[in-house]
């Protein structure tokens, strides 16, 4: 790196600095605005600045209960991802590089399928009329469909799929930069197989969980799609909340502020987990 | 029975012939040097006896019981990485600790024995440090600890010099070299380094394309090669290749001076620098200086011959009267010499 | 190295099953010959990708996406290289504050960046035209590649371009024919990376697209949200098979562990 004293660098990013600001920065802080307004439903959006939006949110249980949906949701899936993420990853890792590419494109390569396509996989296969259900009568394990369709359970199972990859890709990145002669070094020093997994490999993986955490969960609790295709109008999440009401019911300053609530809320828990993972992890990966 | 000992020794992979049919024995409390170019199958032949690399051919014995099909956890050998292999998410402490643990051994012998390591080793006041935040020369230091606290019945290091740089690498070939007396544990370490290998080891193993070319002590090695390979590979010497009849040699169109008994036909004659005297009178060939090279306790002249260029060396008693572009007689003795049948140089 | 143990290989397959049942779903009823969606069904017919034909709306919405992908993706790469290049070889005052400002999109949610843009463009007078929406998804891919063009140019040896000085290149030529090269697999993954991320955005722009803007993932999005028929499922299965063969391709010419990795946020 050349230290610069010269404008160079500056001109070089005022084009994405720029781009930037002016449209995402300042849309931002416009929805910061408008969530300060009052609404009516009959006159719309007034004049003068308030916090009833926020104080709506804060008292009212109808939010309450979307919040925590969508955010136990969020940790839910996250949770799974975890728990898959980290025997598929391994898998990947010890796998001959031809069988590799073949897993590579079967498990990560849905990443680069538009989220709509295969959540309506998912809405096919959870139907009252689905195939899961119909299969599961043929088989004769159930009498009445099990309904999948517009609940928890269901959106889960899509959400999982749909953010699942990138759980495996964090991961297996961070156990690609494990050094294999420690696996090696602890065999010779007396480790068995389950030991040198348990004490060698997964803590020297954990930064990547952390990172794949961090983006399944901020992904999660900002999902659109599946939520409002599996869930459906019954089993709100914020998104689709906010959808609704800017779309819907047009009362924008409350879908606003559910933006910024949102907004708050992910970055914080981003930040929050940034700052642990750094303070945690500083001293051991330079 | 030896210590250790290698029957046979052979890896393949696919085509390519890693290590072929290696013997050797080594005594306990012996330091041994795998020596050899890059690629000649020295890693591999050390992963083979710490069991990481499963051979297509022959045993390893240690103190009389066969190894061969042990698992590398089960050996308990010590093993120092070229990379070294710490663990980054443990402090040097837990790092040497770890194979104590997986012995299931008290924490207080525990504690104690990571302490005294360490200390053998100088590192008592890094003992709660993380392998990122040492030098190179504190993370090898760390792994020979690592390695040694189990107190291994034989001690395996894959090139550990080859990160550091040349003035810590001769600090640490001398102390390790009086660690490994100290504590008197038998040693095999890979090396491509000649000087290394003549500085640390009792007996050299001189390794070239899966073969073991020569088994000796460093002095025996390199006043009697056995070949042209083990000559030039460990020290510089002048060969040339000429005919023997038993009693001397003829190299182009002049007879060359031999001692004791040399085999007949086809051969090659190896004459080290140092051993080549500058004469005014008589000389067994003749030469024109073509450089000369100060080398600080030495000269190097090389010389061009009608048997081709030649090196001669000398040590530095003051600026040498010989000069670029003089004519120079040159002379040795028989005894000096070394006569190897062609057929073993590779 | 020792066997990966066989429980192991089962989970693995079983994951892999779950991560092809949605896709083999869509793609299996889509070859239904009924006028809805069921599994088993009797017949099997291409009358689905038939009707594809005669959906212009979609095949318009198609070509839009593809537009609208392009357009940003190029826009993006065009600002990014420049900007990369800032933030990979010189050390300047504010540096770290420039790259979080211009990765800091990556951290929030699509739909309050919807919303946003929407009012924004509303305010400015673009809203439901082509080029709000391009400029739309040019920000949001935008951080996506001028990661990778950083990646890219952090790993290149400053020295490439100091003996290019030496022999007498000016710093214009030193850019084109040293620098620009060597950056181009960085730059090209993240025009990719812009591309698809753009072509599969929809949470954003179901608020920013207006009716004669749809994009292919709003017009499907808000015909799911109607009615699943055959027919989405149809064109669904198009999408897969083209990405499918875009996977392939770029497996040979990119190694699709570095487009993925791209990808992740
Ligand atoms: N896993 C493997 N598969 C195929 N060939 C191998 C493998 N490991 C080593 N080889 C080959 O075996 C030969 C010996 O390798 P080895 O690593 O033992 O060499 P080395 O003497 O340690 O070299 P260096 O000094 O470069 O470390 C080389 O030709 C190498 O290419
Ligand atoms: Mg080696």
């Amino acid at each position: 790196m050349t230290p610069s004293r010269n404008t160079l660098p500056f001109w070089l990013s005022a084009p994405s600095l720029l781009l930037t600001m002016a449209f995402v920065a300042l849309p931002l802080v416009m929805t910061l605005s408008l969530s300060l307004y009052p609404y009516d439903l009959t006159t719309g959006i007034g004049d003068g600045m308030t916090l009833t939006n926020y104080r709506d949110i804060v008292i009212d249980e109808y939010f309450h209960a979307i919040f925590a949906r969508t955010f136990g949701m969020a940790m839910l899936v996250t949770v799974i991802c975890i728990l898959i993420g980290l025997p598929e990853a391994y898998v990947l890792s010890r796998l001959s590089s031809r069988w590799r590419s073949v897993s590579l494109v079967i498990v990560l390569g849905p990443l680069l399928i538009s989220v709509v396509v295969r959540t309506l996989g998912w809405a096919v296969l959870l139907g009252n009329e689905g195939i899961l259900n119909n299969a599961l009568r043929a088989i004769g394990i159930i009498d009445e469909p099990i309904r999948l369709m517009f609940t928890f359970t269901g959106t889960v199972v899509a959400l999982v799929h749909v953010l699942v990859p990138f759980m495996v890709l964090a991961i297996w990145a961070s156990l690609q930069k494990l050094d294999p002669a420690t696996e090696h070094a602890a065999e010779s020093l007396g480790a068995n197989q389950i030991t040198i997994l348990r004490r060698i490999v997964f803590p020297q993986v954990i930064p990547g969980v952390l990172s794949g955490s961090l983006i399944v969960f901020a992904l999660s609790a900002s999902a659109f799609a599946t939520p409002a295709i599996i869930g459906g109008r019954r089993l709100k999440v914020v998104p689709t909340t906010i959808y609704d009401e800017f779309l819907g019911s047009l009362n924008w300053p409350l879908g606003a502020a559910l933006a910024v609530t949102l907004l708050v809320i992910v970055l914080t828990c981003s930040l929050a987990m940034n700052r642990f993972v750094e303070w945690r992890y500083r001293q051991v990966f330079q | 029975m030896s210590f250790l000992e290698l029957r046979g020794l052979g890896k393949r992979y696919g085509d390519i012939e890693a290590v072929s049919s290696c013997d050797l024995t080594v005594e306990k409390g012996e330091f041994v040097c795998l020596l050899g170019p890059s690629g000649c199958g020295k890693t591999t032949t050390l992963q083979m006896i710490a069991g990481f690399v499963p051979p297509t051919s022959g045993q390893v014995f240690l103190d009389g019981r066969d190894i061969t099909a042990l698992k590398p956890s089960r050996r308990g050998l010590g093993i120092v990485f070229q990379s070294y292999a710490l663990f980054p998410h443990m402090t040097v402490a837990e790092n040497v600790a770890f194979g104590l643990e997986m012995r299931r051994i008290g924490r207080g012998e525990r504690e104690q024995r990571v302490t005294e390591t360490l200390a053998l080793v100088h590192l008592d006041a890094m003992t709660d440090r993380y392998p990122g935040e040492l030098s190179g020369g504190q993370r090898q230091r760390v792994a020979l600890a690592r390695a040694l606290v189990i107190q291994p019945q034989v001690l395996l290091l894959d090139e550990p010099m080859g990160a550091l740089d040349a003035k810590l690498r001769e600090d640490m070939q001398i102390e390790l070299r009086a660690l490994q007396r100290r504590v008197a544990i038998t040693t095999i370490m890979v090396t491509h380094d000649q000087a290394e290998a003549m500085t640390l080891s009792d007996r050299i193993v001189l390794m070239n394309r899966g073969q073991v070319e020569q088994v000796a002590r460093p002095y025996d090695m390199y006043e009697r090669p056995n070949g042209q390979f083990a000559s030039t590979f460990l020290g510089k010497a002048n060969v040339f290749s000429g005919r023997s009849n038993g009693k001397s040699v003829l190299a182009g169109d002049r007879w060359f001076p031999v001692e004791g008994n040399i085999p007949e036909g086809d051969v090659d004659y190896i004459i080290r620098p140092e051993k080549i005297e500058i004469v005014d009178t008589a000389p067994l060939l003749h030469g024109k200086v073509s450089a000369r090279v100060f080398l600080g306790n030495h000269w190097l002249f090389q010389v061009d011959t009608p048997l081709g260029p030649m090196h001669l060396t000398q040590p530095n008693t003051g600026m040498p009267a010989t000069g670029e572009g003089d004519v120079i007689g040159m002379s040795w003795v028989g005894a000096h010499a070394r006569v190897v049948a062609s057929g073993t140089s590779r | 190295m020792t066997r990966t143990p066989r429980a192991l290989l089962v989970f693995h397959i079983s994951f892999a099953c779950f991560m092809l049942a949605p896709l083999v779903v869509v793609a299996l009823v889509s070859m239904t010959d009924k006028g809805y969606v069921a599994l088993p069904f009797d017949g099997a017919s291409l009358r689905w990708y038939r009707a594809i034909l005669h959906a212009p709306d979609f095949i318009d919405a198609f070509w839009r996406s593809i537009g609208l992908a392009a357009t940003a993706a190029t826009i993006a790469t065009l600002v990014a290289i420049p900007a990369g290049i800032a933030i990979a070889w010189h050390r300047f005052p504010g540096r770290d504050v420039v790259l979080g400002l211009l990765l800091s999109p990556l951290m929030v949610p699509h739909v309050v960046l919807g919303i946003s843009l929407l009012r924004f463009l509303t305010q400015i007078g673009a809203s439901s035209t082509l080029w709000g929406l391009a400029v739309a998804h040019t920000v949001i891919v935008l951080p996506y590649v001028l990661r990778l063009i950083i990646a890219g140019a952090t790993g290149f040896d400053r020295s490439l371009a100091q003996a290019g000085y030496s022999l007498g290149a000016s710093a214009w030529t030193v850019f084109l024919r040293i620098e620009l090269p060597l950056i181009l697999p960085g730059v090209a993954g993240g025009w990719l990376i812009a591309f698809i991320n753009s072509f599969d955005e929809l949470t954003m722009s179901v608020f920013v697209a207006s009716a004669t803007t749809e994009t292919l993932p709003v017009k499907m999005y808000n015909h799911i949200a109607h009615t699943i028929d055959p027919l989405v499922a149809s064109i669904s299965t198009v999408l897969i098979v083209m990405t499918l063969i875009l996977m392939v391709i770029l497996d040979r010419f990119y190694g699709l562990d570095r487009i993925l990795a791209g990808k992740s946020k």
